[in-house]
């Protein structure tokens, strides 16, 4: 089965790193991914979007068409990015910055990602991870350990518990 | 030993790159093109190669041709403006039959056009840019696999034939990450080699050739001494301008590629053992085609994939045997329609050839390309 998946912000929250863990982890767990991105041509700022394709079989064309989750945590990027969900979809949005939530007939789920990032680790970079955190609790398309390999292998030496409890803070934000 | 990653295209580039041997590199960074720059800059000094950022990307093609003088495998890379200033270079390494590669990663133009967004708007320029009469050979990958292995073959074909490649490279591509199974080292690969003259330093005539009509390129400092210039020259390397000198330059020039059309041009065919419709595609476009046809076969479609992987010389024979087992050919393509002129030439009116033409800086969906495919198929 083929799952797809729109990660969506402001270019410098880190959603295209989000992709790549998110991907990685995937590969981890023995299937096939492929991430893509597109962004403006500013380095800050800017609707920017990283999506990423998991299957058990090749996958040729690499963007999203049939978005399984899009999370949006910008409300430029939550209108933008959100034309073509439908029901099936699901949308998790970053609540401190989206407030306008369209209607597409999906579930929707409106968490604290920066909030907690800001309050329980002390800095909003975590968001990123919280995030992945708290969409792969909800959809469970890898494995908790895969995503926590495929974290640790990416950020920087000597922020490794920071960014565990930050997946934490993230899977706890999905309540079973 | 194999690793597996997820890599992007431009970093496979640049895996296939030091595997090959690469020893040097000189460039001028530029979106969507960057990551291989970046890349290299950190890997060439580990392998005891040169990362040397230029000034501008004429300097840049500059710096590698001098380089490949040495008997070092080179690599620029670069995108739409910046492959635009290499042109008149990249005359210069074809008329003194220079081996070098030149990734070009291409974006939306003219100009500055949209940095990141993809194209495939220099078909023709990677074919004609540089002024004059000149033969030269262009690769397009589709895969991020297919970065590590064209690259490699770039570099036996630049070596083997003295000839500038293009890796004709798109954002599609380049930018995507997907699965790589990579050795380890890359100790083992065999490495493309350069002729050398069997014959002693002061016999040696720069461009005499044998049969292959490819001179053998000693490398500077090796003992060996030759003249290097952009003038028409005979076999001494020494300018000179006679009808006679400037026939025969240009004349072996041509034939030491198109003698080997069957060792350079590739194509791939994906379900076309019995299709009666093509679809023709190629690098980030033929991502979209893949699933398109898979698309078409389940509605019962007899549709199958031509995907050009030489891109220059053109398929011109594959073309023509495709036009005598289909019955109609839509070239898919990123940008207003150039490479669509090529197939239509060699088709040569024998079966309806139709273009889908996407230039609005997104790749065709795979229903987009299916809706094009059943329109041509209905107008057959």
């Amino acid at each position: 089965m083929k799952q797809e998946f729109r990660l969506s912000g402001t270019g410098g929250q880190g959603l295209i790193l989000a992709g790549i863990i998110l991907a990685e982890a995937a590969l981890l767990d023995g299937k096939l991914a492929i991430q893509s991105q597109s962004y403006g041509p500013e380095a800050r700022g800017g609707a920017s979007k990283s999506e990423v394709i998991i299957s058990e079989e090749a996958i040729h064309f690499p963007k999203v068409t049939k978005p399984g989750v899009l999370l949006a945590m910008s409300q430029d990027a939550c209108d933008k990015y959100s034309h073509d969900l439908d029901k099936d979809s699901v949308m998790i949005t970053d609540s401190l910055f989206v407030s306008k939530v369209p209607d597409f007939g999906g579930k929707v789920y409106e968490l604290p990602i920066t909030h907690s990032a800001r309050e329980e680790l002390g800095k909003v970079l975590f968001a990123n991870i919280i995030a992945l955190g708290a969409l792969v609790k909800l959809t469970g398309v890898v494995s908790a350990e895969s995503l926590e390999k495929a974290v640790l292998n990416r950020v920087p030496k000597g922020t490794e518990d920071k960014n565990r409890k930050a997946l934490e803070i993230g899977m706890n934000l999905i309540k079973d | 030993m194999s690793k597996v990653l997820l890599l992007q295209g431009n970093q496979a580039v640049v895996e296939g790159a030091i595997a090959a041997g690469v020893k040097f590199f000189a460039g001028y960074p530029i979106t969507p093109s960057t990551e291989v720059a970046e890349s290299l800059a950190e890997k060439l000094p580990q392998v005891g190669g040169k990362f040397i950022q230029m000034e501008d990307e004429i300097a840049s093609m500059g710096a590698i041709i001098g380089a490949s003088l040495t008997g070092k495998k080179v690599m620029t890379a670069t995108s739409g403006p910046g492959f635009s200033l290499k042109q008149e270079l990249i005359g210069y390494a074809c008329a003194a039959e220079i081996p070098l590669v030149i990734v070009n990663v291409q974006r939306v133009g003219p100009s500055t056009g949209q940095p990141t967004s993809p194209s495939q708007g220099d078909i023709m320029q990677a074919r004609w840019g540089t002024h004059g009469d000149h033969w030269l050979i262009a690769l397009t990958p589709a895969s991020v696999p297919e970065c590590f292995e064209l690259t490699l073959r770039a570099y036996a074909l630049s070596e083997k034939y003295r000839v500038p490649v293009i890796l004709l490279m798109d954002e599609v591509i380049g930018h995507m990450r997907e699965k790589i199974e990579l050795p380890e080292d890359y100790s083992d690969f065999p490495q493309a080699e350069r002729k050398q003259p069997d014959c002693a330093p002061e016999d040696f005539k720069a461009y005499a050739t044998d049969e292959s009509l490819v001179p053998a390129m000693p490398a500077f400092g090796s003992g060996y001494r030759w003249h290097v210039t952009g003038l028409v020259h005979d076999e001494t390397g020494f300018p000179k301008g006679t009808p006679a000198a400037t026939l025969a330059a240009a004349n072996r020039q041509r034939a030491k590629l198109e003698n080997n059309l069957d060792d350079i041009v590739q194509v791939e065919n994906y379900r076309m053992e019995d299709a009666d419709f093509a679809v023709v595609a190629f690098g980030g476009g033929a991502r979209t085609a893949y699933e398109t046809v898979d698309m078409a076969r389940k509605e019962g479609l007899k549709v199958g994939l031509v995907r050009p992987v030489t891109i220059w010389p053109f398929a011109e024979k594959q073309m023509q045997e495709l036009a005598c087992r289909v019955k109609g050919i839509l070239v898919h393509e990123l940008n207003c329609g150039q490479y669509v002129h090529e197939v239509e030439r060699a088709v040569n009116g024998k079966v309806p050839v139709s273009l889908y033409a996407k230039y609005d800086n997104e790749p065709a969906t795979p229903a987009q390309l299916l809706e094009e495919v059943k329109k041509a198929m209905a107008a057959l």
